[in-house]
């Protein structure tokens, strides 16, 4: 971690730096943001890295290509509080640790999904994996603004239901 | 006018729980004349304040105090403070039901008889029969105002419907249709037709599902007769030298213990709760527990073969428009060993929304094996399966004295393992399930494990024999006159149907004996 704990980087540098681990974030100091701008979090109590690799771990966990990663952001946006923050850069910690015993500098310079997956399912069983998926599965998936995504509706109730609204509208079959 | 009955009113009927059975039976005690006092450990919510979102609901109805879990079952370790899905609130669980309504088939009811001796399996037959209970569910029916039953049409097969009912046609079934709900199809008991809106686990926000929260409980209150007490806690039932039950205490809303005395007492806190009541009242005289001469109390607890299997087309399906439950089919309930089990199976279209979809799919799952499911989750169609699972001395509730719950009262543990013809039948299950649905272009199917407990049955079974079971063909207890059973918990056998019709008759027929034995000064 050392490399992302120098905090007097230029915006260009930071650039490069993400560029060249080859990761969708640029990690700032006290925040983590798309390399277009498309979203930024600030962090209050997490490294700014340390959230970057939480995010990243969170859609290796759950990937959805049409997701955009704003969600996987709010969806681990929790733990940066200081009082899971110890845990948390405990964990990710881990989680670099493994990746430097497969010859990779840190999580997020891992390339390829396939071997980050690998280091997930080294640490499967871990407090801290099962802590972090166990949180996405509604912290991800209970976004309404995620549902329209998968095509779910929500509720009908305020539009009267479905009664006139295709319930029974399936045309293929 | 909503009565109200005094703490030292040793002339009332209490009933704790107000779901199917206490609900129910509240009802039918009160419109006979009798005064009934009904202790709910939930709170009162009605349609407006259903919420048709899952978690939310989940917060708002879901029975959350501690439980622990043990056995075999994949629940012990997916969800192991969660073995049943069931409510607390007035009406109990018939706030999420959705609404299938089947009577037993006659060869289920002598279990025993018709199956004959399983290996491990605790069967015994009913003391009652089809014949016997043919009114009941005629006025269980007639109360759910269930479709296909007293010329109620049935309701229109929505999309997951269509999708069951094409693929399970194309496989030679034959019985298939949108099967017999309580769940108007007309508008009917000044409530309306159902508006296909979804979210029936939720509470139906238009009351056309029948619930006991907006029926049973309404209707007993304006005889006069009924007082529900809402938010208290039944801890103990208390008993006299000469071993009849005297009254029950209870924590009310604010905490304080509270002792209300009774002429009778009816246990009806769903399978769970209702045995734990009777261990967690043991006695000097009755140190095993009240009711529980046999040892039978907690035992065979039974949940129903279940499991669900999905299956993603090419196409969208958007299985959760309309009802949940939507149609069945039947052609798996019938008593057949050459499937290699005993007993049988009914298939129903089912549907989950994304959250709880994620959550229940592949509990623990991950990665893109789990997240490409999701990704079609537009295209899916499901079905659940509900089949006869086999009574075991060993699958039971138990009270754990060192770990207590928010009242420091020993709390339950369900210890549950499969027996060889549940695995057998639910593999047979998700093999047709699977089936129906590759019949009609399935590009990619899921045999899902079961959900935490929704049918939660037989932990105070009926028997005809004091030494087998808890309670006689009346739910009265082999052990104590004035002590009944009025909830799922009487089963002496779970047979393939969903189980309230049946809870509902039961407790019709219950309120008809009680007034009965009152009025003759039996009891
Ligand atoms: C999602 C879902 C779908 C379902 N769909 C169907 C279906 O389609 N068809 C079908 O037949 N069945 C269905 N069921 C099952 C059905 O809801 C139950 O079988 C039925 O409600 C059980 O009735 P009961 O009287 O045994 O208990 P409940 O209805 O659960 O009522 C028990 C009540 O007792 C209260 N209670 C418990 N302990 C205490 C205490 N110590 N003091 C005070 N109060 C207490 C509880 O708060 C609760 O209100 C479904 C269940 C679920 C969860
Ligand atoms: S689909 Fe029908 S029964 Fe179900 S909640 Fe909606 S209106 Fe009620």
């Amino acid at each position: 971690m050392t490399k992302h704990e120098n905090r007097g980087l230029s915006r260009r540098q930071l650039l490069s730096h993400s560029i060249a681990a080859g990761a969708a974030f640029m990690v700032g100091a006290g925040f983590v943001a798309a390399p277009d701008a498309a979203w930024a979090t600030e962090v209050v109590a997490l490294q700014p890295e340390t959230m970057a690799t939480l995010v990243q771990m969170a859609r290796d966990i759950y990937p959805h290509d049409h997701v955009p990663t704003e969600f996987y952001v709010i969806a681990v946006k929790g733990y940066d509080t200081a009082e899971t923050a110890a845990e948390i850069e405990a964990g990710v910690a881990a989680l670099n640790g493994a990746a430097q015993g497969m010859g990779h500098a840190n999580y997020l310079a891992m390339g390829w999904e396939r071997d980050r997956v690998d280091v997930l399912r080294g640490m499967e069983q871990s407090a801290f994996f099962q802590k972090i998926r166990g949180g996405l599965v509604t912290g991800l998936y209970n976004q309404k603004a995620v549902w329209p995504l998968f095509g779910y509706e929500g509720e009908s109730f305020s539009k009267g239901g479905y009664i006139d609204r295709g319930f029974n509208d399936i045309a293929w079959l | 006018m909503v009565a109200k009955f005094e703490l030292t009113d040793n002339s009332v009927t209490v009933i704790i729980g107000t779901g199917a059975g206490g609900g129910t039976l509240a009802n039918e005690l009160a419109q006979k004349g009798v005064k009934v006092v009904a202790l709910e450990a939930g709170g009162r919510y009605l349609p407006e304040d259903y919420i048709n979102d899952e978690w939310e609901s989940f917060g708002q109805l879901a029975w959350l105090d501690k439980r622990t879990t043990s056995g075999d079952w994949r629940v012990a370790r997916d969800f192991s403070g969660l073995p049943a899905w069931i409510v607390k609130a007035v009406g109990g669980t018939t706030t999420h039901w959705a609404g299938a309504s089947l009577r037993f088939q006659d060869h289920e009811w002598k279990a025993l008889t018709n199956y004959g001796k399983v290996d491990g399996a605790n069967l015994l037959d009913w003391p009652i029969d089809g014949a016997e209970m043919a009114p009941w569910y005629d006025l269980a029916e007639e109360k759910l105002g269930v479709t296909r039953t007293g010329g109620r049409e049935g309701l229109p097969g929505n999309n997951n419907y269509k999708v069951l009912e094409k693929g399970a046609l194309a496989v030679g079934y034959k019985e298939v249709h949108t099967g017999r709900m309580a769940i108007n199809s007309a508008n009917r008991d000044n409530r309306l037709a159902c508006q296909q809106t979804g979210f029936c686990f939720q509470g139906c926000k238009w009351g056309a599902k029948w619930s006991a929260a907006y029926t049973e409980i309404p209707n007993g209150e304006a005889t006069g007769n009924l007082e529900v007490r809402e938010r208290v806690h039944v801890a103990k039932i208390l008993h006299d030298d000469a071993g009849k039950v005297t009254g029950v205490t209870y924590f009310d809303a604010d905490g304080k213990e509270q002792t209300q005395m009774a002429r009778i007492v009816c246990v009806a806190g769903n399978s769970i709760e209702s045995p734990r009541l009777l261990l967690n009242s043991a006695s000097e005289m009755f140190p095993d527990g009240l009711a529980n001469s046999s040892g039978q109390v907690g035992r065979n607890y039974m949940r129903h073969v279940t499991g669900s299997v999905y299956g993603v087309f090419d196409k969208p399906v958007k299985m959760w428009r309309g009802t949940t439950m939507a149609g069945i089919v039947q052609d798996e309930a019938r008593l057949d060993p050459s499937r290699g089990f005993v007993g049988g199976y009914e298939l129903e279209t089912l549907s989950l929304g994304l959250p709880f979809m994620a959550a229940f799919l592949d509990p623990g799952g991950w990665g893109r094996e789990f997240t490409t499911a999701l990704d079609s989750y537009e295209n899916m169609a499901g079905m659940w399966i509900v089949g006869e699972d086999m009574p075991q001395e060993t699958n039971r509730v138990t009270v754990n004295k060192d770990q207590p719950d928010q009242f420091g009262l020993p709390s339950p543990n369900v210890n549950f393992s499969d027996h060889p013809n549940d695995v057998a039948m639910r593999n047979h299950a998700y093999a047709q399930g699977t089936a129906i649905y590759t019949a009609v272009g399935a590009t990619r199917v899921f045999p899902t494990p079961p959900y935490p407990s929704t049918h939660n049955l037989g932990t105070n079974r009926m028997s005809e024999d004091p030494a087998k079971g808890v309670v006689n063909k009346w739910g009265q207890t082999h052990d104590i006159a004035n002590l009944f059973i009025s909830d799922g918990s009487q089963f002496t056998t779970g047979a393939s149907e969903n189980p309230t019709l049946t809870i509902v008759a039961l407790a019709i027929r219950q309120a008809d004996h009680i007034a009965s034995e009152l009025a003759a000064g039996n009891i």
